[in-house]
């Protein structure tokens, strides 16, 4: 595997062997010494067209943890604003030395352009394009649901509820090619101006309500942060009336069962999508997922540098 | 190539009993030793190892535990990538006396990652080396404290342990 740009280049075998490898990583996080050697020499370049903190961060910090030079390369702050094409930034850093290119851009498929083009020969890594993907994100899903429930292997027989923000959401649709992929069960549910037409075909039923999908008893409800920054036009009335409907909270809560996990990728909109009381319920697992990003990233990490052929 | 079998099962029992009394007499008695195998098989050596001890001298604390190298390694673009669990006894390895137990000693290079993995853990007082078996064809300045068979192998040889554990019966072949 050189390159990670989109769920659909995984078998399942290799998304398997992902998890288990970011599983035993996943250890590192205990130990004194927080520090392995594998990628040592080697440089990983986070080239962010988008401002995430987050996300960043947990890739410096896999990056650092394999012992690999990180450099961060902001858009807003560089030779981008000055109109360099993303050809010759990614030359240019390959130039500087990069091993790995780690880039979220603001337009889907950015990152498989990148990775196609004969431009470098530097593995590419997408940490989120546009609406299109954000497969990392959906591997620390993978990861937090296979703990949950003790697994070891695939998800076949879970029931995932997505919730929310579909049309905007690379998380979403990650996560409904690697949990088909696994063998859950994906359902989504939102308001019907933030539902995707055609979502279906990759793999997704579609609930328009939120009661009526919970009801179904899902052993994952995975919510969705609403993208305002993405939305140009009115897609519902008001904010109270989106919590009204499709915020976690009180009577909704209650119906998840005893032994659903509650998924969020963050950062939350407490009071908007998620209320306090579902964040912070024993069954969400957000924190969890953010330990589990970075055992994740490390494993996708080595994987593409270290050039196995999976 | 021919197959040819070089230790059956009894000589592996008896050659890992012959380790653990070297172990045992290296160490003037049982004390401050802590086992670490290095997966796959030297897991399981280990365990056996550890076992062999208890019965040996009954005063034995049993401080097994498992090295996984795989991120240490310096030939990663090549080698097995498989990550596996690592686990360090409770009671750490600073200041006691590891031995670190493989099947098959040959370059040299995994007990190198093993010694850089080990730093991570702690400082012990003294490494040992222990192998069912050395091909010979070091490329490091590393030798065995204690070996259970010395096989003198040509390099295109491939010498295969095979465990009761893993694979079912305890035999080593070359070929």
């Amino acid at each position: 595997m050189r390159h990670l740009t989109s769920i659909r280049e995984l078998t399942k075998d290799a998304a398997i062997s992902l998890l288990d490898n970011a599983q035993q990583l996943s250890q590192v996080n205990d130990r004194e010494v927080k520090k392995l050697p594998a990628l040592r020499g080697k440089t990983v370049v986070n080239l962010f067209f988008e401002n995430s903190t987050r996300t960043r961060i947990s890739f410096e910090v896999a990056a650092k943890r394999l012992s690999a030079d990180v450099i961060n390369f902001s858009a807003d702050s560089s030779s981008v604003s000055k109109g360099e094409s993303l050809k010759d930034t990614a030359q240019t850093l390959e130039a500087l030395g990069a091993d790995a290119i780690v880039i979220r851009h603001p337009l889907s498929g950015a990152p498989k352009l990148l990775a196609e083009q004969d431009w470098i020969s530097a593995s590419v890594i997408n940490a989120g394009d546009g609406s299109h993907e954000h497969p990392t994100q959906a591997l620390l899903d993978a990861l937090t649901i296979r703990q949950g429930f003790g697994l070891s292997q695939d998800l076949s027989g879970l029931k995932v509820l997505i919730v929310g923000d579909i049309l905007h959401s690379r998380v979403a649709r990650s996560n409904i090619l690697l949990l088909n992929l696994l063998g859950a069960t994906v359902t989504v549910a939102g308001p019907r101006t933030l539902i995707p037409v055609g979502i279906e075909q990759m793999g997704t039923t579609v609930n328009s309500s939120f009661e009526d999908a919970l009801s179904a008893k899902p052993d994952v409800v995975m919510m969705l942060r609403v993208q305002k920054e993405r939305m140009q036009g009115e897609f519902f009335s008001s904010t109270a009336a989106y919590s009204k409907a499709w915020s976690l909270e009180g009577d909704r809560l209650a119906m998840v069962g005893q032994d659903a996990l509650i998924l969020h990728p963050g950062p939350m909109n407490r009071g908007f999508e998620i209320s306090s009381e579902a964040a912070d319920d024993p069954r969400s697992q957000v924190l969890r997922q953010v330990s589990n990003g970075v055992a994740v990233r490390m494993a996708v990490l080595y994987r593409c540098l270290s050039g196995e052929q999976l | 190539m021919q197959k040819r079998v070089v230790l059956d099962s009894p000589d592996i029992d008896r050659a890992l009993k012959r380790i653990a009394h070297e172990i045992l007499e290296a160490n003037e008695g049982p004390q401050d030793l802590v086992l670490l195998g290095i997966p796959t098989r030297g897991k399981y050596l280990a365990e056996r190892i550890n076992f062999l001890l208890g019965q040996i001298d009954p005063g034995y604390q049993a401080n097994c535990g498992v090295l996984d190298i795989t991120m240490y390694r310096d030939d990663a673009t090549n080698a097995e990538r498989r990550i596996q669990t690592t686990s360090i006894p409770e009671c750490g390895i600073t200041d006691k006396v590891v031995v670190l137990v493989d099947d098959v000693l040959y370059s040299g290079r995994t007990v190198r990652a093993a010694l850089d993995a080990i730093t991570d853990f702690g400082r012990p007082r003294q490494v040992k080396l222990a192998v069912l078996v050395d091909r010979g064809h070091r490329e490091l300045p590393i030798r065995p404290d204690f070996v259970g068979k010395n096989l003198p192998t040509a390099k295109t040889e491939r010498v295969r342990v095979l465990l009761n554990q893993t694979d079912g019966q305890d035999q080593v072949v070359i070929g």
